[in-house]
């Protein structure tokens, strides 16, 4: 249970915890990464090698997943995007499973089915999907599950901040006030949908002014900081979980990486001061002056982290494909 | 309507010809007839500098400007209702929707405004739009981007919905759409672009005369003479109808290739007159297999005379299941080679 203390600074514990959720997505986003790209062959084809397909890596925006999901219980709702790793992550999902699904293998989340913007993971009620702003209705029916049998579960529903343009967006968070559902609406806001830039895609600023449209509360954190979005998202997921209805969170985060692997980025002006903003050597640095991490405790998590993650992308790598005679197989509830 | 006897790496050969891939062919029939009409505006997401994620745009912001070459936001209801607001008040709108998948956040917009107005007013609006939008799979980009659903918007009455295969085809298409006054869905497969990251066919690259010219819509072409069986597709389907004619003709199988080119119209007198002459039929769909083109192409024969028939024809076609991201789940029920050919030699058989 989750209780007043959560909302207000973390204590050393917490804060030990929220570095190591955000190294651990690193780790793994950068063992993707470098699979994603190791056999693109002969020349860079998209559908190639271990990993095929579109990838999207959360590379930057470790701390809106760490700081909101530290929260969450498992039987708590996440709904992510076609970015879905870091939240994946943080809210627990089995990684070895998701690595498997990412690698297109039978163990996967979906078996093979869904790929990397399609995980479902229902024993922490995890789910993401590739069309933009897709993921805020669902949430609002998983909430509404929870309040409906009687329990304090939440929902947090995620999306870019290219994404607060779309209908489903608007119409989830009237939805969402107007029934008091226990949903906490994240905004990622790194700058960029694709190629265009938030001043050429959006009328306002600052999407959590959008918040008093629809009679709730909204917050914009407006540093990439862990901390301060764990603040935020304390209040919020509180707000929700005792009755008092929905919260919209902006964070104003950093897209380190490219949109999708092989994006070159020519659009992109700041390209150069990118990677000076990345957030966990920052927040490394404050933890060491704070006196909370020491050297080896940093080089432990760091070590912990690329060793899960090697696990898991062994688990994968090691898991059979799927069979090509079942590929017709769960179309339908009973029918396979 | 007759086919028209177009083999894509021939086609048009002129004195000013190039070799050009199939997104550069679309880009220039829009630069081209930007040049000569000031009505035409380009809309949609990342059009303007990225240029078009599958390069249908590139350079033109360069050339045009921001006032006719515009990027949105993800707003699809939003923009493409802004370019049937803008066609009824006389410019000729080409709309990106990036992904046909995507169609899910705006179908009202298409089908229930664009598409029907001219026929609401009783003829006296016209909605001059060309939606184009990329299709296809085969690259493991999972259930939600690497669908063609061209037989879902070929059903809705209204839309005309143009599917090129090849460069040539791809520009006289794309002049040809801009210049009608109806709406026309054109849909272009990733596969068929000749984009630099995908793997391509080497159709996906061929001759395209630098002037303007059109390829009317609704015309199908014959893609390859043959004379035991008709093999009738459309898009990327071709370029593998082809190369598995190509490779059976050693074992003494002529296959004759139908382009489509166009679902609505469907050139259904091209497909009668093919059939007429081999008496059998294999029908290749990278869409999904029921309530679609490929029962229509089969009815375009049965309905006129189920005699042509030699043999009971043949559907390969996506088996009504989403498509799967892990390869070879998804290469089991795409359409591929080896499908086509169990195809063409069954039905030989049958
Ligand atoms: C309805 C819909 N339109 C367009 C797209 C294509 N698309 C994928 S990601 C993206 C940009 C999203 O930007 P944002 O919401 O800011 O999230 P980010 O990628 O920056 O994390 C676009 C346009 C899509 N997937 N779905």
């Amino acid at each position: 249970m989750t209780d007043r203390n959560d909302s207000a600074a973390p204590g050393p514990d917490v804060r030990r915890e929220l570095y190591r959720t955000m190294v651990l997505i690193r780790s793994f986003e950068e063992a993707i990464l470098a699979d994603y790209h190791a056999d693109k062959k002969p020349a860079w084809d998209i559908g190639a090698g271990l990993i095929p397909g579109e990838m999207h890596l959360s590379a930057g925006q470790e701390p809106v997943a760490a700081g909101v999901c530290a929260h969450l219980r498992a039987d708590d709702a996440v709904t992510a995007t076609h970015r879905p790793h870091h939240f994946a992550l943080a809210h627990g999902v089995d990684i070895d499973r998701m690595a498997a699904e990412i690698y297109g293998r039978e163990t996967g989340l979906g078996r093979g089915r869904g790929g990397h913007m399609h995980l479902f993971d229902p024993a922490t009620h995890f789910s993401c999907s590739g069309i933009i702003a897709e993921g805020y209705p669902p949430a609002l029916g998983q909430a509404f599950a929870f309040k409906h049998r009687g329990g304090d579960g939440v929902a947090v529903a995620v999306t870019g901040e290219g994404a607060a343009n779309q209908g489903a967006f608007h119409e989830s968070l009237n939805l969402a006030a107007l029934w008091q559902l226990p949903v906490v609406f994240v905004v990622e806001d790194n700058d960029w949908g694709i190629s265009v830039p938030r001043s050429a895609s959006t009328a306002v600023p600052d999407n959590s002014v959008r918040a008093a449209a629809y009679g709730m509360p909204g917050i914009r954190v407006e540093e990439n900081a862990v901390e301060g979005v764990y603040s935020a998202a304390g209040e919020a997921v509180e707000r929700a979980r005792f009755g008092g209805g929905p919260t919209l969170i902006e964070v104003h985060t950093l897209r380190l990486w490219g949109h999708f692997e092989g994006d070159a980025q020519g659009y992109r002006p700041e390209l150069a001061d990118v990677p000076g903003r990345d957030p966990i050597p920052a927040y490394e640095a404050s933890l060491r002056a704070d006196g909370v991490l020491d050297e080896d405790e940093i080089s432990r998590i760091r070590t912990e982290a690329a060793a899960r993650v090697e696990r898991a992308v062994q688990f994968a790598k090691d898991s059979p494909h799927p069979d090509p005679a079942q590929a017709r197989e769960y179309v339908f509830a009973g029918a396979s | 309507m007759t086919a028209t006897l177009n083999p894509p790496s021939t086609a048009g050969a002129t004195a000013t010809s190039r070799r050009l891939t199939t997104a550069k062919a679309i880009v220039e029939a829009i630069g081209q007839e930007m040049e000569t009409a000031p009505s035409v505006i380009l809309l949609g997401e990342d059009v303007g500098a990225y240029g078009g994620i599958f390069s249908s745009t590139t350079g033109l912001l360069e050339k045009f400007g921001p006032t006719r070459v515009l990027d949105t936001p993800i707003s699809e209801t939003a923009f493409i209702g802004l370019a049937t607001g803008a066609a009824v008040e006389g410019l000729r709108p080409i709309v990106e929707l990036m992904f046909v998948d995507f169609m899910g956040v705006c179908l009202d917009q298409i089908y229930n405004h664009l598409a029907k107005i001219h026929f609401e007013s009783g003829g006296n609006v016209s909605v001059p739009v060309v939606l184009t939008t990329a299709v296809g799979g085969g690259y493991s980009d999972g259930a939600q981007h690497s669908q063609c659903l061209w037989g879902t918007f070929a059903h809705l009455p209204g839309l005309k919905v143009v599917v090129p295969s090849n460069p040539y085809d791809a520009k006289g298409l794309m002049t040809a759409a801009i210049r009608d006054d109806n709406p026309v869905v054109y849909m272009f497969h990733k596969g068929v672009m000749g984009l630099p990251w995908m793997a391509k066919n080497r159709r996906s690259t061929g001759e395209v005369p630098a002037e303007s010219y059109q390829v009317e819509i609704g015309r199908a072409s014959v893609a390859r003479r043959g004379t035991d069986v008709t093999v009738v597709t459309v898009s990327l389907s071709v370029h593998h109808a082809l190369d598995v004619a190509e490779q059976l003709e050693s074992d003494g199988i002529s296959a004759e290739v139908i382009d489509l080119r166009s679902l609505v119209p469907l050139d259904r007198a091209a497909i009668r007159e093919s059939v007429a002459r081999t008496g059998r039929l294999v029908v290749v769909d990278e869409d999904y297999l029921s309530f679609g083109m490929s029962a229509e192409v089969i009815a375009s024969v049965v309905e006129h005379d189920p005699r042509m028939l030699t043999r009971a024809p043949i559907r390969v076609a996506v088996p009504d299941v989403p498509i799967p991201y892990a390869r070879e789940l998804e290469y089991a029920v795409l359409p591929t080679r080896a499908r086509i050919e169990a195809a063409i030699r069954g039905v030989m058989q049958g």
